[in-house]
């Protein structure tokens, strides 16, 4: 069951560059903290994907151990952990976040 | 059930002993909270491994009982 959950994270994961799973939709987050990160993206004009985890209580679940994270929003670029909201947050400001979605080809 | 601000300080300061903690109570509502955690042993590790730190203080209690902590990790500056 977990190891179901984790193989399909692992899929999600690797079949989107920048990945952000949150709660609710890019245009209607459910959450301050994914409507920070949604934000942030925009403003970044980075395209990605996002998976409602308010949809689906495996991934919901499974997300925290898969990144050792306890929280939600979580973003993923080319398969590489990012961080929460705050992470996000910290990195945009001090222009780290636009740098390595540069560096990873994906902005 | 919230959490204390004085309490997540001291749980915070069990995992983390030479940390110099700031708390906020983001909306007054003991729900809601800032902190910064500045600390040595954070030296030459990731953002992510520094929040980690943290979160393992609070052993298992972010996204539960304290569910929204916004969390900003330093290091010392050298003297």
């Amino acid at each position: 069951m977990t190891e179901d959950v984790d193989t399909r994270i692992q899929g999600l994961v690797d079949a989107n560059p920048v990945l952000l799973f949150m709660k609710g939709s890019p245009l209607f987050p459910q959450c301050g903290f994914s409507a920070r990160a949604v934000a942030i993206l925009n403003h970044l004009e980075v395209p990605f994907e996002s998976v409602d985890v308010l949809q689906d209580q495996g991934i919901r679940q499974g997300i925290k151990s898969f990144s050792d994270w306890p929280t939600i929003p979580q973003l993923y670029v080319k398969g590489e952990f990012v961080g929460g909201s705050d992470i996000m947050m910290e990195m945009y400001e001090s222009g780290e976040l636009g740098e390595l979605l540069g560096n990873k080809g994906v902005r | 059930m919230p959490m204390a601000a004085d309490e997540i300080e001291a749980l915070i300061r069990q995992g983390i002993p030479d940390a110099a903690i700031e708390i906020t109570d983001l909306a007054g509502d003991g729900d809601h909270y800032a902190a910064r955690v500045t600390s040595a042993s954070f030296r030459g590790m990731p953002r992510i491994k520094q929040h980690q730190a943290v979160y393992a203080a609070l052993g298992g209690r972010m996204g539960g009982v304290l569910h929204a902590l916004q969390l900003t990790t330093a290091i010392p500056v050298e003297e």
